[in-house]
């Protein structure tokens, strides 16, 4: 654990400093508390938390106007047949649409942005702050920001804590999500590392994945972080959220996920302020799984919108 | 001498189900055992829990895609391989029902011929359908306008209980000719041959989940299946409790599902209807501008 203040010269020490993660104790650990039984009644629950806390995201180069706006309309109301269902926590889209999305749900939600040359990373500071003031300025108030794997890899921690430093500034009022790629990081030290020096460097949220790259979220990788923000928040006193992001489709995975935030956690960070999923498709299989409980037989996808 | 004398020792086996192109256990891990017409103990098989019926369903939707956008003389010759494959199982097959059903080798052999047939027969259906049941309809305007038949998508069938091997044959082959997936709940007293169907079928080029075989109780796993959102038909054709009948085609109605009755009487050896293939399908009609 690494406490304040730290002084940049101190940082490289200290992070590699980090105790490292047991693999095979990890692993074990994230597939064991995935075989926890979930009951029905805790089941009806889990999955209207869930669906409240997704970030119901489209970042492809076809994205449309039309399309943000109808993204944005299920974000609202994922099902109109059900206006019990909870509203999810954000739409997350690219910087240029953040004007339609913002236009599209008022003050109702969460417009989150990517920003920092998604998914890569790699272009120079001034274009990564330019394109953050921009989005921040259409209207996002939350930014998801892509670290510089290839600087972290090479061991420049420093450029990557100035970096987010920046972005964070720039990001004003907006809360900022800094996307690991857990992915291309390779080991769970370096997970454990990378989160550390994002909340060090003022992130509001941790994300895995970009969701561009396989693996994304795991509930192993997933693990190591939740493990690393209960340790920050020891330390430090700042609730720094999660945001599983990737590879996540089921209502029965997402389930699995908010078991491992409640036992590694515990119960505050099981609200959508702290917690995220990153998802496009996971939100359909929670509607269905949420139709089934209400009406006692099993849903199709006839009975969602597709995206 | 001596070592010819020695008693081999029995290979046995428990049967599994056909899910998704894979031979699964049951994952509530039950079994029951199979006997013969006599009596005598033929084999454990898989008994299907009604979440083994709802993967099926999914591997179905899976599989349903890819077959129903295969060309039609794509799936003809898929039929007639499966037919290929049964026609070197003959001795098999023909054993299995004899032992399933109590009958003598040759009625046994000569139901075995009629299931080998049966896909051969369907297997000229595929790409004749479309003509025989599709309409160019006449319009009075400068249009076309034209009723194809599309596969209705997957469709929950319940074997006949005594016919175990054409009964089943002749309520698969039906419901897939078209581009339907299905799932097949297999006879419950006499599942062996649907298993060694099974076998044939995963060796076919049918693709993984167009059929998915499940043995165990059609009373425990049907309601939940007549009332699955994604199911779009169902043949009850070996359903013989009359008011479970009425109430699995009530519980359909709910999702507006078509619905074949029981069909307890049924000659299996008899040349099929076209009701059998069209009872499935849902009739496209389509108006186009009269390009020419």
């Amino acid at each position: 654990m690494i406490g304040t203040p730290v002084g940049l010269d101190q940082l490289h020490s200290a992070l590699k400093g980090l105790a490292g993660v047991d693999e095979v104790g990890a692993a074990s650990r994230a597939a064991m508390l995935g075989t926890r039984s979930i009951k029905a009644s805790s089941k009806a629950r889990a999955i209207d938390l869930a669906i409240a806390m997704v970030d119901l995201t489209t970042l492809e180069g076809m994205d449309t106007p039309g399309k943000v706006r109808a993204l944005c309309a299920k974000a609202m109301r994922p099902d109109p047949g059900d206006p019990g269902t909870p509203a999810v926590a954000a739409v997350c889209i690219y910087g240029d649409l953040v004007a339609t999305a913002r236009e599209a749900v008022g003050d109702a939600l969460h417009v989150a942005a990517v920003a920092t040359a998604f998914p890569s990373g790699r272009a120079s500071m001034a274009v990564k702050l330019l394109e953050t003031e921009q989005a921040v300025a259409a209207g996002a108030d939350e930014i998801d920001m892509v670290i510089d794997r290839g600087a972290f890899l090479a061991g420049d921690y420093v450029r990557v804590f100035e970096e987010i430093s920046a972005v964070k500034n720039a990001c004003g009022s907006a809360r900022l999500k800094v996307i690991l790629e857990t992915g291309e990081l390779k080991t769970l030290d370096n997970v454990r590392r990378a989160s550390w020096l994002a909340m060090l460097a003022g992130a509001d949220f941790i994300k895995t994945s970009t969701g561009k790259v396989t693996p994304a979220a795991t509930p192993t990788v997933t693990l190591v972080m939740l493990e690393a923000v209960r340790d920050f928040a020891l330390v430090h006193g700042r609730k720094v959220g999660v945001k599983a992001a990737g590879g996540i489709r089921t209502s029965k995975d997402a389930i699995k996920y908010l078991v491992l935030v409640n036992e590694t956690v515990g119960n505050d960070w099981l609200n959508p302020d702290l917690f995220r999923f990153g998802a496009s498709t996971l939100l359909n299989d929670l509607l269905l799984q949420r139709q089934r409980m209400l009406s006692g037989h099993y849903s199709g996808p006839n009975y969602v919108t597709i995206d | 001498m001596e070592e010819g004398n020695k008693r081999r020792l029995a290979v046995r086996k428990t049967f599994k189900l056909y899910i998704g192109g894979a031979f699964p256990r049951s994952e509530s891990g039950r079994t029951y055992q199979v006997l013969d017409a006599h009596g005598g103990f033929i084999a454990n098989v898989a008994k299907a829990s009604r979440k083994d019926a709802r993967d099926a369903v999914l591997s179905a939707r899976t599989g349903h895609r890819s077959w129903s956008a295969a060309t039609a003389y794509n799936r003809g010759q898929v039929l007639y391989r499966v037919a290929e494959m049964m026609e070197g199982r003959r001795a098999q097959f023909a054993a299995e029902v004899a032992r399933a059903e109590g009958c003598g080798t040759t009625d046994a052999e000569r139901i075995t011929d009629a299931a080998i047939d049966r896909w051969v027969w369907y297997a000229g259906w595929a790409d004749k359908l479309a003509q025989v049941i599709g309409t160019a309809n006449p319009v009075a305007g400068p249009f076309f306008n034209f009723s194809v038949p599309e596969p209705t998508g997957v469709v929950v069938l319940v074997a006949p209980d005594d016919s175990s091997l054409l009964g089943l044959v002749s309520t698969i082959a039906p419901a897939i000719v078209s581009g339907n997936a299905c799932v097949a709940i297999a006879s419950q007293t006499r599942p062996i041959p649907a298993v060694t169907l099974a076998e044939v079928l995963a060796t076919s080029d049918l693709p993984a989940g167009v059929v998915n075989i499940l043995t165990g109780d059609p009373a425990e796993m049907m309601p939940s299946l007549a009332a699955h959102g994604d199911v779009n038909a169902l043949d009850l054709a070996g359903i013989g409790d009359v008011e479970l009948a009425a109430r699995l085609e009530r519980d359909a109605a709910g999702t507006v599902k078509r619905v074949r009755r029981p069909q307890p009487d049924a000659n299996w050896y008899r040349t099929p209807s076209l009701a059998a293939m069209s009872d499935l399908l849902e009739i496209k009609t389509v108006w186009h501008p009269q390009g020419i």
